[in-house]
């Protein structure tokens, strides 16, 4: 594990990214800041710019309109980077598939460490899928 | 003075769904705003076409996530405006509980979000913090936190067990005293007042010529709520009064949804008590060729669909309008004038809802349309009659 993963391990600052989502991703991500999950005692912060973040959260079905803005914010994005898929649409596109405006999956665009699937995910899957993120850069 | 144009997004910390702001301002003074939206397009209305008419609330429910029961619920009522038919006493009650459920923790968001939005933050965990146990109450009656997937053409899936019921009063009467607290909390905080006070105000006059719908319109005196206009379900059955400010300004729109969840509380509780025992299904077969209309009143204003039937399985058009749609054309007269630094808050006054609104035009590189609207639809059918006839 190189230096920079392993300080990006202590609290990894997240940004959350919708690429034509329902809101309902957004929502519980948002939850998991608030008191009853309240994820910000382990260092998890949501911050305002991609610069600042060491994880990205996508959720959402990539629509035509998003895909060239989903790459260049991975481009902008300090690298280690590590990725994080929410939601049955960002996993597969869910129900979406046949939609004229989503024509691939987020992890055909850019590179997904961590997918966690539903639709949408609990609060508690949300912190299990970062719970195994951490373990994963561990090993 | 010099023209600066500042934009905003597409991804932004301000809202959580991508869209694109031009404010254009002079000095700190804004002159003029434009919204660039189409993130969020997915084409559910063409993907409805595709779809049994059995299949499309779960469609139409991922139109959305806050509004997850407006849409499915206006979508249900279109269909049955088809037939017609009226829906069983104890289905029309469950779905004025979902809806009603649906509107509290759609405000509470809106509250919380509000409250972030102005840089204070202990009015976002309050109210997220209240809203969990609306949600948990939700979890009782229908099995998940957001998508419910209660409606169906004719009826209900599920029946509410007589004892989820103690459980769920219990959890909705326990947020009342914190709820009562908050509302004087924000009510009063004179922090509060100096930030939404006199701040993006929508006139009476501008409200009609814009068509503003739900709390926003309220908040400028327009006693306008399909609950009662046109009542559908058991809002007929029910005591309950529509909320009105008048000034229609930030602090207006925000008192009327807080004063609204404790209507919204009131009537969950009444159809809870009084749920008749009827069937909840009228198992419908066959839906016969025709079109339908169902318009609700979404937690953001009214929300209304149009479904036509040639006879078949599947819905042949599916056209939604949702609330955002209307309200968003308000910007031009509550934000020109304001300075920047309330920008924030008066974009998000409406509770705007962008993957509702989301349009598609198509554009050559001129940036002229090359399809109308209609040209578009027509389109549309066309290809569905081709495969339909591939399929036969």
């Amino acid at each position: 594990m190189g230096i920079k993963l392993k300080a990006l391990l202590k609290s990894p600052w997240v940004f959350h990214l919708s690429t034509g989502s329902c809101n309902n991703c957004d929502i519980e991500i948002l939850d998991c800041l608030t008191p009853r999950f309240d994820i910000e005692r382990f260092g998890m912060v949501l911050v305002g710019s991609i610069r600042h973040a060491d994880v990205l959260l996508v959720t959402g079905s990539a629509n035509r309109k998003c895909i060239p803005k989903i790459k260049k914010l991975y481009e902008q994005a300090p690298k280690p980077c590590l990725v994080v898929a929410i939601g049955e649409c960002a996993l597969s596109r869910g129900m979406f598939i046949n939609s004229y405006n989503c024509p691939v999956p987020v992890d055909k665009i850019i590179p997904v460490d961590v997918y966690i699937p539903g639709c949408p995910p609990k609060p508690e899957a949300i912190i299990a899928g970062i719970v195994k993120l951490i373990g994963k850069i561990k090993k | 003075m010099k023209k600066t144009i500042v934009p905003i997004g597409p991804y932004h910390p301000l809202q959580e769904e991508p869209e694109f702001f031009t404010l254009t301002v002079e000095g700190e003074k804004i002159t003029d705003i434009d919204v660039a939206v189409g993130y969020n397009h997915r084409g559910i209305e063409k993907l409805s076409e595709e779809k049994t008419f059995d299949q499309v609330p779960f469609v139409v429910e991922r139109i959305c996530g806050i509004c997850s029961t407006s849409h499915p619920l206006a979508y249900v009522r279109a269909v049955e405006d088809i037939i017609p038919v009226t829906v069983p006493p104890r289905a029309q009650f469950i779905r004025t509980i979902i809806a009603e459920g649906e509107r509290i923790h759609s405000h509470l968001l809106w509250l919380g979000l509000a409250g972030h939005f102005l840089g204070y933050n202990t009015v976002y965990m309050w109210a997220w913090k209240l809203r969990e146990e609306i949600l948990d109450a939700m979890e009782i009656l229908s099995g998940n936190r957001n998508n419910y997937a209660m409606f169906k053409p004719g009826g209900v899936r599920r029946n509410i067990k007589k004892e989820d019921i103690p459980p769920v009063i219990k959890k909705i009467d326990s947020i009342i005293s914190t709820l009562t607290m908050l509302k004087k909390a924000v009510v009063d905080d004179p922090v509060l007042h100096a930030r939404t006070k006199g701040v993006g105000i929508l006139k009476k006059e501008d409200a009609i010529s814009y068509s503003a719908l739900g709390p926003t319109a309220r908040a400028s005196g327009i006693r306008r709520d399909v609950r009662k206009d046109s009542p559908y379900e058991a809002y007929d059955k029910v005591e309950w009064q529509i909320i009105t400010m008048q000034s229609g300004d930030v602090f207006d729109k925000l008192v009327v949804r807080v004063l609204e969840i404790f209507e919204s509380i009131k009537i969950i509780k009444y159809c809870l008590q009084n749920l008749p025992d009827t069937e909840i299904d009228l198992n419908l077969e066959d839906i016969p060729p025709g079109e339908g209309i169902g318009h609700i009143e979404a937690p953001r204003g009214e929300c209304f669909h149009y479904v036509r039937s040639d006879g078949t399985n599947r819905p042949i058009r599916h056209k939604v309008r949702a609330p955002t749609f209307m309200n968003l054309p308000t910007y031009k007269s509550t934000i020109v004038g304001q300075t920047i630094s309330d920008a924030t808050i008066i974009l998000a006054a409406i509770d705007p809802c962008y993957c509702c609104t989301e349009r598609i035009a198509v554009l050559n590189k001129k940036g002229k349309r090359i399809y109308s609207g209609e040209g578009l639809v027509r389109l549309s059918q066309e290809k569905t009659e081709k495969i339909r006839g591939q399929l036969q």
